[in-house]
Formats: structure tokens, sequence, C-alpha cells
């Protein structure tokens, strides 16, 4: 098979809007995150968040986060329709800063936990889960 | 949304002055996301719940805020401090404009 010049540029093309379409997804999850730290820097240390590797039902996806010594822990699924999905925050009685619950995954997709500290620090957490049947309807 | 919306919340009967608890919350509700659509193709208007509180003693536990990407039936498991005997309250506010809530008392052993 030979390619023409047209050709060549129409993959050229389709290769980069291939790259540029993940960047459109993860706006609106992008701008949460600015919401919720002010641009503040991330660290990587200090926050769990547990999901299943392989999530059979994407209706009913299991998750916890842990981040002792945080005040909220915003929680984001990247590739849902709506990045939102859960926001915590700890009242002074809690007795650990850790929840569990479940939650809706539209597809395969990185789940963000993000827990502001009590020093006004904040750092993140992420896991990819595979999901093989969605859970947003459609 | 306000039928067979029944909260139900596991919480120890007792516990030792200062222990931690483990506490699981469940509500029925079907959580309809906004996303869905029915057979003609029209979109189901969203109605979930979207904000959950706990308190023990009138002192905050737990404020989650919640959004579509939380399942039908929500779910949730936290720990809470409890140095004196009390009562929990557990409030769920709904789309509608609904508030259910439900109270558990924890003597001290």
């Amino acid at each position: 098979m030979e390619f023409s010049r047209r050709d060549t540029l129409a993959m050229g093309l389709g290769a980069a809007v291939v790259t540029v379409l993940p960047f459109r997804v993860n706006a609106a999850a992008d701008d949460q995150i600015a919401a919720f730290t002010g641009g503040a820097d991330m660290a990587d240390a200090g926050i769990t968040l547990t999901a299943p590797e392989i999530a059979e039902n994407g209706n009913t996806v299991p998750i916890s986060v842990d981040a002792p010594g945080a005040t909220a822990i915003l929680v984001l699924a990247t590739g849902n329709p709506t990045p939102g999905v859960a926001q915590f925050n700890f009242g002074p009685m809690a007795g650990s800063q850790a929840a569990s619950t479940r939650i809706r995954l539209a597809g395969t997709q990185d789940v963000v936990a993000i827990a502001q500290m009590a020093d006004g620090s904040f750092a993140k957490a992420s896991t990819t889960v595979k999901v093989t049947i969605g859970g947003c309807g459609g | 949304m306000a039928s067979g919306v029944k909260p139900r919340v596991k919480v120890p009967k007792t516990a030792a002055a200062g222990d931690v608890v483990t506490i699981k919350s469940l509500i029925s509700h079907k959580m309809e996301s906004g996303q869905r659509k029915d057979k003609e193709g029209n979109t189901i208007p969203r109605s979930i719940i979207n904000r959950f509180t706990v308190e023990f003693n009138g002192e905050s536990v737990l404020d989650m805020t919640m959004e579509p990407a939380i399942s039908t039936n929500p779910y949730v498991q936290f720990e809470a401090k409890v140095p004196e005997a009390g009562e929990f309250t557990f409030t769920w506010y709904d789309d509608d404009g609904s508030v259910y809530d439900t109270k558990k008392a924890i003597a001290i052993a």
C-alpha cells in the first residue's frame, strides 16, 4: 500500500486530534482541581486512595480514601461526563480522616483524590480503574 | 423523588469513652444521574442526594457533598470519636428539597 501526500496529511491530522482529545476530556476535572486547591502544588504522599484494579460493573465501584490529618478530601473521576464524585469534609468529631463509598464510572479511567491538610497543603493520589460495563447510561 | 427513601445506619450500641467507632450508613435512593435517557430519547432529569452530614452531640463528624457519580443507594462508611455518651444525627439532603434524617444513640460501656 502506498501513501499519497493527501493520505499522509490526513493521518497527521487524525493523530493531532487524538492527542488533543484527552485534554478536552480532562479540562473539566482540571478546573475542579484548580477550584479546590487554588492552584497550589500537590504532594504525592499523605493520602491513600483504594479502588479496584478492574471493576466489572461501573455502576458500583467501591472506593475508599484515607488521609491522616486532612480537613477535606475531593474525589474526581476524570473520565465521567461530570468529573465530580464527592467531597468529604471532616469535622472535629471524626475518628479518622477516612471514608469509603461506592461510585459510578462511565468507563476505564483515572480516579483522583486530593486531600487538603490542616496546614493548608494538598496531597494527591490517583489510580486507574478498568471498567468492563460503564455506569452512566446513555 | 420522595417515595421509598429509607435511611439505614449501623452504629455500635456502646463504646468505651474516647473510642473511635466505625459507622456504616446507607439510604435507599435511585440517584438519577441526569445523563440517562428514557425510551423516547428524553433525558431523565437529575434527582440525587447532594449532601450528607453527620453530627455527634451537635458537633460535625462528616459533611459530604455528593455528585451524580455516587452510586444508587448511597453507602458511606467512616469513623467517629465517642468521648461521651450521646447521639449521632444523620441528615441527607435531596435535590427536590426533601431532608431525611435519622438518629442513633450510643452509650458508654
